[in-house]
């Protein structure tokens, strides 16, 4: 099948804070630089989810007018709590008390999806190409194995594979450099490490899901600018989470919750802890009598230092989340991601105009602030595997004695997928029934979400053996793709007393979790038709 | 042949509605913008016919704020030859916009004029047909196939009791139904392509016409929520409560 080309200098796969970055950053270093940004999302911020409290100090190098640009960083944090949970008591921890990496006095409130729209208008004046409702689904390779560029996805395939009379064919887009900046776990991202090796001699990678619901909730119990988090319950000592409550502007709290992947219980359910979280009175009482206006989930990336595969690769960058740069004891990965993309950029540009190998990258980054802080952040997550209790004691020492230089580096052990047992060892888990006032199923979630995906094309979440959800995951750790995907994707039905697994691709929200904790690593998400998945406002 | 369609921005209809809490509205901060399902329907077809050799160019024309502009710019991506936008603030009523539509009929005189059966957002179904009665012009409303011949279109129209075809001389209107065709994906060479098409920016205003919304909103407020379902045992027991509680029969 013949496909149209076209030739950019550089091809970036992802509209968020660290392609954006990069595309920024390269037309400030060269304006004649040809640049394309590729967004699968139906507009930029449409699939884009965090917290998030943002720490300015990679907008301050790249856009140190902001201030002046009507950019959405409004929200300035003013006061900061954070609550360990027992079952019906809460304890203070006092804020000075926390570690410098998790204080935010210097930090906004903000919306990531927003703040990335406004980082594609600043990049459009500058000359950028962005095509949102495109994904790249193919990598493209040169005969010496160089990556060439990418292939965006055909248009108009019917379920059965077939082309429909509006099939659209794929565009092959070649790049002098084809940066990935897909985010946490992205597909093309994920075949890059796989065929370079980029993660060898590294600890298995660490990924958390991270829930979000935007919250309008009443006067008087709304305090812009407060940041709140909490660890403990309903989670146990040994499975590592947490939440934050952040007050921005509008009486909006953006509430979320974020478990490690490492978890061990198939009986877990990540989404029905986040909504039991909420029923808990301390954090019932701010959001009672309000009305949640959102829903979201997001796959995050959390091995850190440890985890970080190699970047470079021949013709190609791996930049932010599709790499790892998120910082774990900050909770913060969007500044992380800028830098990154910001330094890929300088490499770019010197690879072009001086012929400098893309190594250089990795020379550029361990200079950079971003590598700094990432290593004195290496041991906060790992400690967790210890438990919420030793964990807690090891990061006070190791991060407000120590301040992160401690003469030694504690390992990852286990992928995430290899981490779950046995569904007769483990204890089941008996979720309350959602209230439909603070607590809600998964159906009515997925419905604020406003996700979509054109019905009659093939489903994008694909099993490498279609039988073995039933034949074993099912018998040895009671299917847990039911309960790990956030939007109600996968089930198991019985039909005629023959149980049968059930795809509801229709419904994913392009989270990737499933991609990632599957313990045979039996599910494939791979991207559906160009902007199809959510439609996150303000997330 | 000439034809002219036009298109509305609307919340996208993937979107979760939300109504202002203070009932003055509904919530279109931060939400999803797109172009009125039918209205890609007409854009489709208006391309069809131009790519059967029996039209010669398609222009696209949206009333609304600048950001209507992508709308536009979405049309001119699949196929239109150029666009036009009018400019103008808030609420535009069917009246207001037909009116508009009238002035730039009488001076781009295309030979047909096609849009959507109603906009998703207002529901109204009205500017086709005030269109139509302005201009003096025949109206094929709810069309789901269209055939030009020499001087008139023989166009099916989806009505309630089933499908009705009429043959309307032109210039006519035609608002387009879902069912018309299955409008094609914007390719990324057209996207650039597009870039580069025209349009044409006219302040309503200076066409002189009165937007002003000539009907008072008063109250927007979200339907009221949908009881739970029940199951019963027996059809006995349905009919009684058909009977006495739901009073339906």
């Amino acid at each position: 099948m013949s496909r149209e080309t076209m030739e950019y200098d550089v091809v970036i796969v992802g509209g968020g804070p660290s392609g954006l970055s990069t595309a920024i950053k390269l037309k400030q270093l060269d304006s004649n630089l040809s640049v394309c940004v590729l967004e699968k999302a139906s507009e930029i911020g449409a699939h884009i989810l965090s917290g998030n409290v943002f720490e300015t100090r990679a907008l301050d190098e790249l856009l140190p007018n902001w201030k002046e640009l009507n950019s959405p960083i409004k929200t300035k944090v003013s006061k900061e709590k954070f609550l360990f949970l027992g079952k019906t008591k809460s304890l203070s921890w006092p804020t000075w008390l926390l570690p410098s990496v998790q204080q935010n006095h210097k930090n906004y409130i903000i919306s990531l999806a927003n703040l990335c729209r406004w980082l594609a208008e600043q990049a459009e004046t500058l000359g950028v190409e962005i095509f949102p409702g495109f994904p790249a689904s193919e990598i493209l390779y040169n005969d010496d194995g160089s990556v060439k560029g990418v292939a965006t996805q055909d248009m108009g395939i019917d379920k059965e594979g077939n082309k429909k009379e509006s099939f659209e064919p794929g565009i092959n887009l070649i790049g002098k450099v084809t940066v990935f900046a897909e985010g946490c776990r992205g597909h093309l991202g994920k075949q890059l490490i796989r065929k370079f090796e980029l993660d060898k001699n590294k600890d298995p990678q660490q990924y958390g899901i991270g829930f979000k619901e935007i919250w309008e909730i009443d006067e008087k119990n709304h305090e812009e600018g407060l940041v709140m988090h909490t660890a403990g319950w309903p989670l146990d000592n040994n499975t590592y989470g947490g939440s934050f409550i952040y007050h921005a502007e509008n009486r909006q709290v953006f509430l979320g919750y974020v478990i490690g992947l490492d978890y061990k219980n198939p009986h877990l359910s990540p989404f029905d802890e986040f909504q039991r979280f909420k029923t808990h009175p301390a954090i019932k009482k701010i959001i009672e009598g309000g009305k949640r206006i959102s829903y979201g989930a997001r796959a995050l990336i959390e091995g850190g230092f440890q985890s970080l595969p190699q970047m470079f690769m021949p013709g190609a960058l791996l930049v932010g989340c599709d790499a790892g740069t998120l910082n774990m004891p900050k909770i913060k990965g969007s500044h992380t991601a800028m830098k990154s993309g910001m330094i890929a950029a300088e490499s770019i540009h010197e690879h072009i105009k001086l012929n400098k190998n893309l190594s250089n990258y990795d020379d550029l980054f361990k200079k950079s602030w971003l590598y700094e802080e990432l290593y004195k952040a290496r041991n906060v997550k790992p400690s967790f595997s210890w438990g919420l209790i030793l964990g807690i004691i090891f990061t006070g020492i190791d991060q407000i004695l120590f301040r992160g230089k401690l003469p030694f580096t504690l390992k990852h052990k286990h992928a995430d997928h290899e981490t779950l047992k046995s569904a007769k060892e483990m204890p089941k888990i008996d979720y309350p029934k959602p209230d439909n006032i603070i607590t809600f199923d998964k159906t009515s979630s997925v419905y604020l979400t406003g996700t979509n995906h054109a019905d009659n094309q093939p489903v994008h979440l694909q099993l490498k053996d279609p039988n073995l959800p039933i034949s074993y995951t099912l018998e040895e750790f009671d299917e847990p793709a039911q309960r790990y995907c956030p939007a109600g994707v996968y089930e198991v039905q019985q039909e005629n007393n023959i149980n049968k697994f059930v795809i509801n691709s229709q419904n994913c929200i392009h989270c990737k979790t499933c991609d990632i904790k599957e313990p045979s690593q039996n599910i494939t998400w791979v991207t559906p038709e160009g902007g199809g998945g959510p439609k996150y406002g303000n997330m | 042949m000439k034809i002219l369609v036009a298109v509305k921005r609307v919340i996208d209809y993937n979107v979760q509605i939300r109504v202002k809490e203070d009932g003055t509205g509904i919530v279109t901060d931060n939400v999803k913008m797109s172009t009125n399902p039918p209205d890609d329907n007409a854009i489709e077809e208006a391309v069809k016919i131009k790519e059967s050799g029996k039209a010669t160019e398609v222009v696209a024309i949206s009333v609304g704020e600048e950001k209507a502009q992508e709308t536009v710019r979405k049309a001119l991506a699949v196929g239109a030859d150029r666009g036009i936008l009018i400019k103008a603030e808030g609420i535009v009523e069917p009246l207001a916009v037909s009116k508009i539509l009238q002035k730039i009929v009488e001076k781009e005189k295309p030979d047909l004029v096609f849009m959507g059966k109603q906009a998703i957002d207002d529901d109204c179904n009205q500017t086709g047909q005030m269109l139509a009665a302005l201009l003096n012009w025949p109206q094929a409303t709810f069309a789901s196939k269209i055939e030009v011949k020499d001087k008139s279109l023989e166009v099916t129209r989806e009505i309630d009791e089933g499908l009705e075809t009429i043959e309307v001389n032109m210039p006519a209107i035609v608002t387009c139904d879902l069912r018309l065709n299955e409008p094609r994906y914007a390719s990324l060479p057209n996207i650039m392509k597009a870039k580069k098409k025209p349009i044409e920016q006219i302040n309503a205003s200076d066409l002189g016409i009165d937007t002003k919304p000539r009907i008072d909103q008063i109250k927007v407020e979200e339907p009221p929520k949908r009881k739970a379902g029940i199951k019963v045992a027996s059809v006995e027991e349905l009919v009684q409560k058909l009977k006495n509680e739901a009073k339906v029969i």
